[in-house]
C-alpha cells in the first residue's frame, strides 16, 4: 500500500488539527493561499476572517487570555506578517501563549527583495520566545508542535513560523509524521522550586511581621488562583496585584487592598511600603510598580518567585530568588509549611493589619459625584456595569484612563476575565480581544471598555463581529480626548495640549449602525442606569454604547514621578 | 570587568542573530565575539568577550540561557581557563635594518611570518589579548602597521571541567 502524501499546506492544516486547535486567525495573501485552499477542504479548524492582521492577533491572543489555549494566527508574507507586529509584541510583554504562522516567499526568492518579502524573523526577533524557518515540508508538523510546546511551557510567549511558498504548493508532497509529545534538548523550563530556597522562603515568611504578599499575571496565566487564595488565607495576608494579575484572588476578598502600582490603591503601595517581607508570585516588578527602584521597599527581604530566571533580580534584587512555576511553588511552599508546623504571629498579624486598615480608610478609590445635571464621571460608568453584570462579565480594556478606570472600580471575581495589554499598553487592543473572549465563550457577557481614541485604532474589526456574530458590548467612554495623554500635560506639561485632543470624532452610533450594529449614546447623568441596561439587555447584537463622559476628570490615585512607591497624589493638588 | 564567556548552542539558522540581538538590544556590550561549529556538527561554539560589573553579567548569562537555542554558557573568567586570539599584521618591512628587528620581535613573541612582499612581512601571532597588544606597540616601534586583523578571543576551562552537552 502506498503511503498517503500531503502538501506542505496540509500539512499545516493537519497539525493544526493534531494539536487540538479550534480557531486561527487570520488573512490571506499570496504567499499562504495553499493553506487558505488546505483549510477549505476541512472542518476541523475554522479561519476567522479579520480586517487587519494586527486584530488577528489581538483576537488570537484575547481567546488565549480567557481560555487559556494557544492562540494561532495565520498571515501572508509582507505586510500580512509586518502587521502583525504589534500584536506580537503585545503577547509578549504579557507572556501570552501564541503561534504566528507567517507566509514567506518561496525560498529560491528569499534575500532578493522579491514582492512581499519581509524578513519577518528578523523583525520580530526582539519580540518573540522562539522563531522557526521552515526549510523542509516534512518538517513543518513537527515544527509547528514545538512551536506550541514552546510558546505554552516554562514563561509562555509568541513563536512565529514562517513558511516560504514552495513549502506549500501541491507540486511538492511528502508523508505526514507529528510528534506532539516535543522535547528539547536545550530547553527545560525550571517546574519546581529549590526545596532550599522553599525552607529559606517559609522561615522568612514565619518571621515576617509585615507581610505582603504581591502577584501578577503569573497568577492568572497558570490557574492558580485557588491556591492562591488558600496560601494568602492561611497566612491572613495582606494580598496586593498588578493590573495583569487583577482576578488572581477575588477582588472582594477581605485580605485584598486593590491594585498598586502607578493608579493603584493608597492601601496596597502603603503595605508594599511598609512590609518587611514581600512574597512575589508570578510578578516582575515592573517599573510601573515599583515606580523609583532606588527608593523601592528599602526594609523588605523580597522572596520572588518566577518562571522566567531573567525576571528574579532584574529591577529588584531578591534576597530569597525561587525559580519555578507558581502553582508548583505554592503547593511546595504550603508543604513545607505542614512539615514545618508554620503558625501564625497572630499579635505582628493584627497590629499590621489595624494599620492597613487605617490607610484603607482614606479609601483612595473614591471620586466627586457629580451633581445631578453635570458630566457622567467615567467611574460612575465603570461602577454601574459592575452592577448590571453582576460582577461576572469579560471585561476587555484598551488603553488610557479607561483602562485604569476599570481595573480601580470593576473587582474581578476570577482569573481571566479581565483582559488587557498590561506590558505594552496597546491601544488597539480592546475590540479584537473581546472579539476573542467572545468567540469562546458566547453566552457570557463581553465587554470592551475604550476610549474615543483607543477604538478608533482597530474600529474596522466592527465589520468582522458581524460577519462572526460576536455580540460584544462597547462600552466607549469618550471624552473627546486621548485622556491619559491630556491628564499627563495638565498634570506635568503645564496644561498645554498638545496633539491630545480628538478633532472631528465620528458620529460612533451612526457608525456601528452602519456596520449593522446597536448604537446607542448616553448624554446625562440621568439616563446612564437605563440607557446601559438597556444596551446590555441586547444579547444578540453587538451595541455600541457612546458615553460622553466629564473630559476633565483625571486618574487618581497616581504615583508621584520617580517617588517610592507610596508617595501619591490622593486627587488633584493633595499628596497622601 | 572584562568577562569571557563560552557558549555552546543548536548550530540552527538565526541562532548566532539571536544571541548578537539580545546582546544589542538590551545594550549589553560586545568587545569580541567568535563563532564556529563543534566536533558535533549539531553544535556551535560562541566565545563572547563582554564587559559589565556582576550584575550585569548575571543578567547576561540568564538572558543567554533563556534563549531556546543554547544549551549551555558559563563564565571562564571565574576560573582558571586558556585564552587564545589570533593577530595577522601585514608591516612594513623596506629595508634590512626593519626586517631583522621584526623577524626579533616576532621570535621574542613566537610569532610567524606567514607572508612577504616586496616591501611587507605578513606576522602571525596568537597568544591572549594582552600578548598582542604589547606585540604590535613593540614592533610599532620600530615600524608601519599597515594592517592588522584579530580574531577575537576563544577560551577554554583548565583541567577536568568541559563544557559539552
Ligand atoms: C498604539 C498606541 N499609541 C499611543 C499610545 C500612548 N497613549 C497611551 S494612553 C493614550 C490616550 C488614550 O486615549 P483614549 O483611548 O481616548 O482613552 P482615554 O485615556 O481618553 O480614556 C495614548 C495616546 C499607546 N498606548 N498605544
Amino acid at each position: 500500500m502506498t503511503k498517503e502524501l500531503y502538501t506542505g499546506a496540509e500539512m499545516v492544516v493537519k497539525a493544526l488539527s493534531a494539536l487540538k486547535v479550534k480557531y486561527i486567525f487570520g488573512y490571506p495573501g499570496g504567499s499562504v493561499l495553499d493553506i487558505y485552499d488546505a483549510i477549505f477542504n476541512q472542518d476541523d479548524v475554522e479561519h476567522i476572517l479579520v480586517r487587519h492582521e494586527q486584530a488577528a492577533t489581538h483576537m488570537a491572543d484575547g481567546y488565549t487570555r480567557a481560555t487559556g489555549e494557544v492562540g494561532v494566527v495565520l498571515a501572508t508574507s509582507g505586510p500580512g506578517a509586518t502587521n502583525c507586529v504589534t500584536g506580537i509584541a503585545t503577547a509578549y510583554m504579557d507572556s501570552i501563549p501564541m503561534v504566528v504562522l507567517a507566509g514567506q516567499v518561496a525560498t529560491s526568492l528569499i534575500g532578493d527583495d522579491a514582492f512581499q518579502e519581509t524578513d519577518i524573523v528578523g523583525c520580530s526577533r526582539p519580540i518573540v520566545k522562539h522563531s522557526f524557518n521552515c526549510r523542509k515540508l516534512e518538517d513543518i508538523p513537527n515544527i509547528i508542535a514545538k512551536a506550541f510546546y514552546i510558546a505554552n511551557s516554562g514563561r509562555p510567549g509568541p513563536v512565529v513560523v514562517e513558511l516560504p511558498k514552495d513549502m506549500l504548493i501541491p507540486q511538492n508532497k511528502g508523508e505526514f509524521h507529528i510528534d506532539t509529545d516535543v522535547q528539547l534538548r536545550s530547553y527545560n523550563p525550571t517546574v519546581k522550586g529549590h526545596p532550599k530556597q522553599i525552607k529559606k522562603a517559609v522561615q522568612t515568611i514565619a518571621n515576617a511581621e509585615r507581610l505582603v504578599v504581591y502577584t501578577g499575571g503569573g497568577i492568572v496565566l497558570s490557574d492558580a488562583s485557588e491556591q492562591l487564595t488558600t496560601l494568602v488565607e492561611r497566612l491572613n495576608a495582606p494580598i496586593t496585584n498588578t493590573l495583569m494579575g487583577l482576578g488572581g484572588i477575588s477582588g472582594v476578598h477581605p485580605n485584598f487592598l486593590g491594585m498598586l502600582g502607578m493608579h493603584g490603591s493608597l492601601e496596597a503601595n502603603k503595605a508594599m511600603a511598609n512590609a518587611d517581607v514581600i512574597l512575589a508570585l508570578g510578578a516582575r516588578f515592573d517599573d510601573r510598580v515599583t515606580n523609583n527602584v532606588q527608593k523601592f521597599c528599602p526594609n523588605a527581604t523580597i522572596i520572588h518567585v518566577d518562571v522566567d530566571p531573567t525576571s528574579i533580580s532584574k529591577t529588584i534584587n531578591a534576597h530569597i530568588p525561587v525559580v519555578g512555576l507558581v502553582d508548583k511553588v505554592m503547593a511546595q511552599l504550603m508543604e513545607e509549611m505542614d512539615a514545618t508546623g508554620y503558625e501564625r504571629n497572630e499579635a505582628a498579624l493584627t497590629n499590621w493589619w489595624q494599620q492597613i486598615e487605617e490607610w484603607r480608610s482614606v479609601n483612595s478609590f473614591s471620586y466627586q459625584a457629580p451633581a445631578e445635571d453635570d458630566k457622567i464621571k467615567p467611574q460612575q460608568v465603570v461602577e454601574a456595569m459592575y452592577e448590571i453584570t453582576k460582577g461576572e462579565a469579560y471585561v476587555c480594556s484598551d488603553v488610557g484612563q479607561h483602562q485604569m478606570f476599570a481595573a480601580q472600580y470593576y473587582p474581578f471575581a476570577k482569573p481571566r476575565q479581565w483582559i488587557n495589554s498590561g506590558g505594552l499598553g496597546t491601544m488597539g487592543f480592546g475590540l479584537p480581544a473581546a472579539m476573542g473572549a467572545k468567540l469562546a465563550f458566547p453566552d457570557s457577557h463581553v465587554i470592551c471598555i475604550t476610549g474615543d481614541g483607543s477604538v478608533q485604532m482597530n474600529i474596522q474589526e466592527l465589520s468582522t463581529c458581524l460577519q462572526y456574530n460576536l455580540p460584544v458590548v462597547i462600552v466607549s467612554l469618550n471624552n473627546r480626548s486621548l485622556g491619559m495623554v491630556r491628564q499627563w500635560q495638565d498634570m506635568i506639561y503645564g496644561g498645554r495640549h498638545s496633539s491630545s485632543y480628538m478633532e472631528s470624532l465620528p458620529d460612533f452610533v451612526k457608525l456601528a449602525e452602519s456596520y449593522g450594529h446597536v448604537g446607542i449614546q448616553i448624554n446625562h447623568l440621568s439616563e446612564l442606569d437605563e440607557k446601559l441596561n438597556e444596551a446590555f439587555a441586547i444579547r444578540n447584537r453587538l451595541v455600541f454604547v457612546d458615553v460622553l463622559v466629564d473630559e476633565k476628570e483625571h486618574v487618581y490615585p497616581m504615583q508621584v514621578r520617580h517617588g517610592a512607591v507610596d508617595d501619591m497624589w490622593i486627587k488633584k493638588g493633595e499628596k497622601a | 570587568m572584562r568577562r569571557i564567556l563560552a557558549i555552546l548552542l543548536e548550530n540552527e539558522p538565526g541562532s548566532l542573530s539571536r544571541i548578537v540581538g539580545l546582546f544589542s538590544q538590551r545594550a549589553f556590550n560586545i568587545e569580541s565575539l567568535t563563532v564556529a561549529p563543534t566536533e558535533d556538527e549539531s553544535l556551535s561554539r560562541i566565545t563572547i568577550a563582554t564587559s559589565g560589573d556582576d550584575c550585569v553579567l548575571e543578567q547576561i548569562v540568564k538572558q543567554v540561557n533563556k534563549l531556546i537555542d543554547v544549551i549551555k554558557i558559563t563564565d571562564l573568567t571565574e576560573r582558571s581557563h586558556v585564552e587564545r586570539e589570533l593577530l595577522l599584521i601585514k608591516l612594513l618591512a623596506m629595508n634590512d635594518k626593519t626586517r631583522t628587528e621584526v623577524k626579533r620581535i616576532a621570535d621574542i613573541f613566537r610569532g610567524n611570518i606567514v607572508d612577504i612582499g616586496k616591501q611587507v612581512y605578513t606576522v602571525q601571532v596568537t597568544g591572549d589579548a594582552e600578548k598582542l597588544d604589547a606585540f604590535i606597540s613593540a614592533v610599532s616601534n620600530e615600524t608601519e602597521v599597515i594592517e592588522s586583523v584579530r580574531s577575537g578571543c576563544v577560551g577554554i576551562a583548565r583541567g577536568e571541567k568541559a563544557l559539552r552537552v
